[in-house]
């Protein structure tokens, strides 16, 4: 039977928990151990099988599969045990982990500090209310990557997809390679979500057509999808009548936004913010209840691993440190509130103890539309500390600021730190 | 004289590209902001290359295809032949992490390589 304390408990052996991981056993954490549900370590990356993850972290263009096998070789050669094909149930106030798998059956685990990385979830056909039957053809662009890359089944032979989301470009072009025909992928907003660098290598040279500002209005079919009908929208979003287009087709992916899988973090009484959907957290990336840690797409949806990666090293760090000094979280000073103004829909972390914050402190945020030319500001309390030129923000690309400790020294009365975008 | 539009891929901005070449094979990049720009517009006109990544059947593993990527970035035009000849291979598990399971594969001089392993059943 397994030792029941340790100092560390992650619960997700995807690429956060594994960099978590790791980080925390850098840090002096001795007993580390790692929690998946999957029969196999990587999360999600396993089946992101095309290449361009790891430009920031390792300097060169791997796969999925490739950026994953470098985090598992590290936590094997540390010796942290993944416990796989177990889930946990629930995590409480008092960080007692329940968990389940078939041969210890339910047991619990006590966590010095616990770390979220449970990633994130595709927004499912029913959040859409798209009209029609429920034939069978219809994937998110996920499960269709999981039945083409992992099982090695096509799910169908003539695609459209709607949502220009990363995975959805990616499948537009995996598809397409495997003798699909991909006839349109529809985006309901002006602008697509996905990558630049995706839009480019996977649709336009494939020659699949992107249509911005388009939805879906009807799916033909009773058994199996025989159509799908696009049509444009005005910019309250409503579909205007005579632009329908009927497309015959015998599959429709949807890759319409992820959602942070947080359902253990709500029943611990985790405080969520409504934005990102994922934990409040501090500079820390500690969430509302002490010594419970978060990051990763469980915290809010990155478009790049790299970032996961690193923002679990901040995790991973804090939570060894929570375990070495003993202590529930220092809180004797008020901390900086961070504030999203004009342009910015949130910001992570939400606030700053200035005391605990290290010498640089990252924030990452993401804008609320496209933005040309314009400057992105930073104001402590009323004053303008950063100014900088923009030529182009995208909801689709997170952004970042860094701040430094003497910037919120005492000196200065920091109570708030609000980004914006301004034409000036 | 060839003439192409196209997006860079260098930054969000995704500047819009024109790309002339003349019968030299000189190319005239316009619409780009920086450096980027135009050389990407350049490299795309003269010649586009791609990683591809896919993935190959495999027989007696613990799943039933393992990925595969191209060790160097092979010519566009020939990413749809790189693929046929990518679906006759079909090794046998397992199958390590950096494997070569076909040599200069559609003669493009790139290797197959494993990007992942694949235990046998």
């Amino acid at each position: 039977m397994m030792n029941r304390y340790y100092d560390i408990v992650i619960i997700g052996a995807g690429p956060a928990g594994l960099a978590a991981a790791l980080a925390a056993k850098k840090e002096g954490a001795e007993r580390v151990i790692i929690l998946e549900r999957n029969h196999e370590p990587g999360g999600i990356l396993n089946q992101c099988i095309h290449n361009g993850f790891g430009l920031h972290t390792f300097s060169e263009e791997l796969t999925g599969p490739e950026y994953a096998d470098r985090f598992v070789s590290e936590v094997k050669k540390e010796k942290i045990p993944i416990l796989l094909d177990t889930t946990v149930l629930s995590v409480s106030q008092k960080r007692v982990i329940t968990a389940m798998n078939s041969s210890e059956g339910i047991f619990e685990l006590e966590a010095g500090a616990a770390v979220l990385c449970m990633g994130c979830r595709e927004r499912p056909r029913g959040s859409l209310n798209l009209p029609g039957f429920r034939p069978a053809g219809i994937f998110s662009a996920g499960t269709a990557q999981r039945l083409v890359n992992l099982e090695g089944c096509m799910p169908g032979r003539e695609v459209v997809i709607l949502g220009s989301g990363d995975i959805g470009l990616i499948m537009a072009r995996r598809m397409t390679l495997e003798g699909a025909k991909v006839k349109a992928v529809a985006e309901l907003m002006p602008y697509s979500g996905g990558l630049k660098r995706n839009i480019v290598q996977c649709l336009d040279d494939y020659g699949i057509p992107l249509k911005l500002s388009h939805t879906v209005v009807d799916i033909g079919g009773k058994e199996r999808v025989e159509s799908v009908t696009l049509a444009r929208v005005d910019e309250h979003q409503k579909p205007i009548p005579g632009t329908e287009e009927k497309i015959a087709c015998d599959t429709l992916l949807l890759s319409v936004g992820l959602i942070p899988e947080n359902e253990l973090s709500r029943e611990a009484g985790i405080e969520i913010n409504p934005v990102t959907k994922g934990p409040i957290v501090n500079e820390q990336l500690q969430t509302s209840i002490a010594g419970i840690f978060a990051c990763g797409n469980v915290l809010h949806v990155h478009d790049l691993v790299d970032y996961v990666s690193e923002e679990a090293q901040t995790a991973g760090r804090n939570a060894a440190r929570f375990v070495k000094r003993q202590e529930q979280r220092v809180e004797e000073k008020p901390a900086v509130a961070l504030v999203a103004g004009r342009g910015v829909r949130y910001t992570v972390p939400s606030m700053i103890h200035p005391e605990n914050m290290e010498e640089n402190q990252k924030i990452r945020f993401r804008v609320d539309a496209v933005y040309r030319n314009v400057y992105l500001n930073v104001y402590r309390n009323n004053e303008r500390i950063r100014h900088r030129k923009c030529r182009i923000l995208t909801p689709g690309e997170m952004e970042e600021i860094s701040l430094k400790k003497e910037e919120l020294s005492e000196e200065f009365n920091p109570e708030k730190i609000s980004i914006a975008v301004e034409e000036e | 004289m060839k003439k192409r539009e196209l997006t860079c891929i260098g930054c969000p901005m995704g500047c819009l590209l024109t790309v002339e070449q003349e019968e030299t094979g000189a190319c005239k990049v316009t619409g780009n902001s920086c450096k980027r720009g135009k050389s990407y517009g350049e490299k795309e006109m003269t010649n586009p290359t791609r990683i591809v990544t896919t993935t190959v059947r495999v027989r007696g593993g613990v799943h039933p295809v393992v990925p595969v990527k191209t060790s160097i970035d092979i010519p566009k035009t020939k990413i749809f032949e790189c693929m046929e000849a990518i679906r006759t291979i079909c090794p046998k598990a397992p199958v390590a992490i950096g494997e070569v399971l076909a040599e200069n594969i559609a003669g493009t001089g790139a290797d197959l390589v494993a990007t992942a392993s694949l235990l046998a059943k």
